[in-house]
């Protein structure tokens, strides 16, 4: 239901976009007015998101330790997996962040004859999700060229390294062909694997064929349907300095593109996708390890009605004295 | 009720069922849940809704409101856990967390999946405390709260033992502990507890320790330690009580007082205490160091666990030393200094007998028996013959809490390769922050719920057994109480002609004593290598 719910709501999404821009001729609408809109829910919603989390406290100091423990100078600690200061934290994060080191650590258990468990190292997960990570951020770079001019050194470069093997013309970008390839992979484990087809959601589904769709648009765009790039690039910088412009002559399938991108930006602080934002603040990981040396505090901690020793000495007195126990009322 | 035979157990399947999840009930089944909580434990402590019940009744007897109670308690507590609220809000199911639960690979039951065991709740969540679960409803992931709801979520969150390994995989951090750990606190806001644990809270509150173990039982279970000491070695060992101006309190799980064989680990540190000459009290009312109000709320943990500290300013002791134990840890280290701290009144922990300074322990002022004793033989303090210990061929289990939520790895292993001359590892994915749960921690350690212990408990098993068949491993050692209560059962089931020691009897055993008469049996009273025909008659 999820699967089909998602391909039919971002299939609309697209239809709505075509039909607006090619039948009604809402140009302005869709390539101002959405895009602003969509923009400004994204900014506004993520800061929401965040300083919510922000302001829920942190009551205890939990990392999950996934290394030794710092604790004599002959026993070699796990400085970045089990960090003690706040270096360590800062190279765990990193790690996490960037190369999803978590997720490196993958296994997948099987069931054999003997009967005998096994969980072997698995990368794939890690590789698909490394991989359309990366390449969704380099394409995202590449993009600030119709932003900018000049165009920024760094996304010259970029574009550069993306293009190297220098296939076909326009140059084929290596990235676009990888993440195009791992959205699909990340899409395919999903509905393969059983166990994984029935944990997913609609709200799974859906930023996968969101995403699946902006990255087509944009392949569309660039390789095949041709559109006037000097055009989107007006249109573009109209946009960040405030002085929106539509050109002519603009294909349809840009403002598809645009569209799609609008309804991503727009969906992103109320959906899962607020992971990114959410991984530098997970209390397993950015804390270090080093409780019993130094006082973590809790703001609400709260004093608790207990059992005290008087209480107790006072129940079981008799039987204290009797067996010699030194008791404090005699 | 008879347990199904292992060959009928392993036939696990691990794929899920047509039907979506949202669709099927939980079906309790015989062996795979724990009694309700009895209403004299609850109301001992104060704790909600005390009255009988049973879960396999169609009415749990819950109050009125039920529903508004559970739906307050959730939106307070994602308002007071950054934890709770994040791991509620970010999950991505990729699934990686799936396979890694030892209930879902002995089980094979999906909801045991961490993510979906999550879900159970966090579907729940959206659907009161987000706007577009309120809106989208299902399609949202989001789903009213019903009576079956309530059952499921109750049925699952004492299915999960808190141990940390999927959080371990997971890209976000996200901690099912954490969430289970606020589950069961939103259940017990109902009165929906277990037996096995609201009677060792209403014990512990009472007497200071799990087992209810009053102060004179405490002191005849001693006595006979130290008669069997003596006859084992000559050596009358002569602990101290409730004594104020000793240096050190120590404090250990009370199962270890109790029961076999975690009793022969109390007996092996008794020796190691005597030949130390420490200056060392135990408390028959800090008489428990671990803390089954962690598996209830917050507060009963704190509660259970005030008397540690507090016992330990009476008695006016420096500092304090915690026996082997999983889940006392996890609180020791990651929970008691939140909760009590600053601790001023007591000082920074040094060893007396190596002059070594615990660094890592001079906020909260409590060191680890195997931090305490690493350090010794490290520095030469002990004499010892690991030889005595050349009947057994040892592995190690890492107990979840000490692994995941400490890191206490090499110390152990340490003392063991110091103490033994046959140690061997399990597979790597199976031990130090990998290691697999007992299958029966946070409280699930009943007798009642033997299949799902049995269960929970094979990826463990499996690997003990690949050792066992590969170097004839016999001993499976671990530094957890509720490990040396209930891995006994599981090799029996599973590996037998495996046993199971704590690491401080295999230092007993190896510790030669000044004084000490030649010995021919090890502290269980069985010959020594090479002793055979030489036992006391």
């Amino acid at each position: 239901m999820g699967l089909l719910f998602s391909f039919f709501a971002v299939a609309i999404l697209g239809v709505i976009a075509f039909v607006g821009v090619r039948s009604i001729h809402l140009h302005y609408f869709f390539g101002v007015i959405i895009p602003y809109l969509a923009f400004a829910v994204f900014i506004v919603g993520i800061a929401f998101r965040v300083l919510k989390w922000a302001r829920v406290p942190v009551p205890f100091r939990i990392p999950t330790t996934a290394g030794q423990e710092k604790s004599f100078p002959w026993i070699k600690s796990s400085k970045i997996d089990n960090p003690f200061t706040s270096f360590g934290v800062i190279i765990r994060m990193a790690l996490e962040v960037l190369v999803f080191r978590s997720l490196f650590r993958n296994t997948k258990m099987e069931l054999r004859d003997g009967p005998q468990f096994t969980y072997g190292s698995t990368k794939w997960l890690w590789m698909a999700g490394l991989a359309f990570h990366w390449t969704f951020l380099v394409i995202l770079t590449r993009h600030l060229r119709l932003f900018f001019e000049p165009v920024p050194f760094f996304v010259e470069i970029l574009e550069t390294l993306d293009g190297f093997f220098q296939v076909g013309a326009p140059v084929l970008y290596i990235t676009d062909l990888i993440f195009l390839g791992a959205v699909t992979f990340l899409f395919l484990r999903r509905v393969i694997i059983p166990q994984v087809r029935y944990i997913s959601l609609a709200s799974d589904y859906f930023p996968l064929f969101l995403i699946g769709a902006i990255g087509t648009t944009g392949v569309l765009m660039r390789y095949f349907l041709k559109t006037d790039v000097v055009g989107i690039k007006e249109l573009m910088m109209g946009l960040i300095t405030f002085n929106p412009v539509i050109p002519a002559g603009i294909g349809t399938i840009f403002y598809i593109h645009l569209f799609l991108v609008s309804a991503l930006f727009a969906y992103f602080p109320m959906s899962k996708l607020m992971h990114m934002a959410g991984v530098f603040m997970s209390p397993t990981r950015n804390l270090a390890n080093n409780n019993r040396a130094a006082l973590h505090a809790n703001p609400w901690n709260y004093p608790v009605k207990a059992h005290t020793y008087e209480e107790y000495e006072e129940e079981f007195r008799d039987k204290m004295k009797s067996v010699g126990l030194p008791v404090e009322k005699e | 009720m008879a347990n199904p035979k292992p060959e009928e157990l392993i036939r696990i399947n691990h794929v899920p069922p047509k039907q979506a999840w949202m669709d099927t009930r939980p079906d309790f089944r015989p062996g795979m849940f724990c009694y309700a909580s009895k209403a004299k434990s609850l109301e001992y402590v104060g704790m909600p809704n005390p009255r009988q019940w049973s879960v396999k009744d169609e009415d749990w007897h819950l109050p009125e409101n039920w529903q508004e109670i559970f739906i307050e308690g959730l939106r307070e507590r994602v308002d007071k856990y950054r934890s709770f609220r994040l791991f509620l809000d970010i999950c991505v199911r990729c699934g990686a967390c799936a396979d890694k639960c030892h209930f879902y690979i002995g089980g094979g039951d999906p909801k045991n999946m961490p993510v979906l065991r999550a879900e159970l709740l966090r579907s729940v969540y959206r659907k009161y405390c987000t706007t577009s679960g309120r809106i989208m409803g299902k399609i949202a992931g989001a789903r009213e709260l019903t009576i079956d709801v309530l059952k499921e979520i109750w049925y699952y969150a004492y299915q999960c033992t808190e141990c940390r390994r999927c959080s371990l995989f997971c890209p976000y951090g996200i901690d099912t502990a954490e969430i289970t750990i606020l589950a069961r606190e939103l259940l017990n806001l109902l009165g929906l507890n277990i037996d096995w644990i609201a009677g060792p809270v209403a014990n512990c509150y009472r007497t200071g320790n799990h087992l209810g173990l009053q102060p004179h039982t405490i002191k005849d279970s001693f006595d006979m330690f130290i008669d069997d000491l003596e006859t084992i070695t000559g050596i009358k060992v002569s602990p101290t009580f409730n004594r104020k101006g000793a240096e050190i309190l120590v404090v250990i799980p009370s199962g270890s007082m109790f029961a076999d064989p975690g009793t022969f680990t109390t007996m092996g540190e008794l020796l190691l205490f005597h030949e130390l000459g420490l200056d060392y009290t135990w408390s028959t009312f800090a008489s428990e160091g671990g803390d089954f109000g962690f598996f209830t709320t917050n507060e009963m943990a704190k509660r259970l666990h005030s008397k540690i500290y507090a016992e330990a300013k009476r008695l006016k002791v420096k500092w304090i030393l915690g026996g082997e134990c999983g889940h006392m840890w996890r609180v020791w280290h990651q929970y008691h200094n939140t909760w009590f701290g600053p601790v001023d009144y007591l000082e920074e922990p040094v060893s007396p007998i190596t002059g070594t300074r615990f660094e890592n322990a001079k906020s909260n002022k409590t060191v680890h028996i195997t931090e305490f004793t690493a350090d010794l033989i490290k520095n030469g303090k002990l004499n010892l013959d690991p030889k005595r210990n050349d009947n057994l061929i040892v592995t190690y289990h890492d107990s979840c809490n000490t692994s995941r939520g400490m890191g206490l790895l090499e110390e152990p292993r340490f003392i063991i390769n110091n103490v033994c001359n046959n140690f061997y590892e399990m597979p790597e994915n199976t031990i130090r922050e990998q290691t697999f749960c007992c299958g029966s921690g946070s409280g699930l350690n009943a007798s009642e719920n033997m299949e799902q212990r049995l269960r929970g408990g094979l990826p463990r098993a499996n690997a003990v057994r690949h050792v066992h068949k590969k170097y004839g491993v016999n001993m499976l050692a671990c530094i957890c109480a509720i490990d040396r209560a209930v891995l006994p059962p599981l090799m029996d089931y599973w590996v037998p002609g495996v046993a199971v020691t704590g690491v401080h009897e295999m230092v007993g055993n190896a510790l030669i004593m000044k004084g000490e008469r030649k010995r021919t049996t090890n502290l269980r009273g069985e010959p020594l290598p090479g002793m055979e025909g030489e036992e006391d008659v």
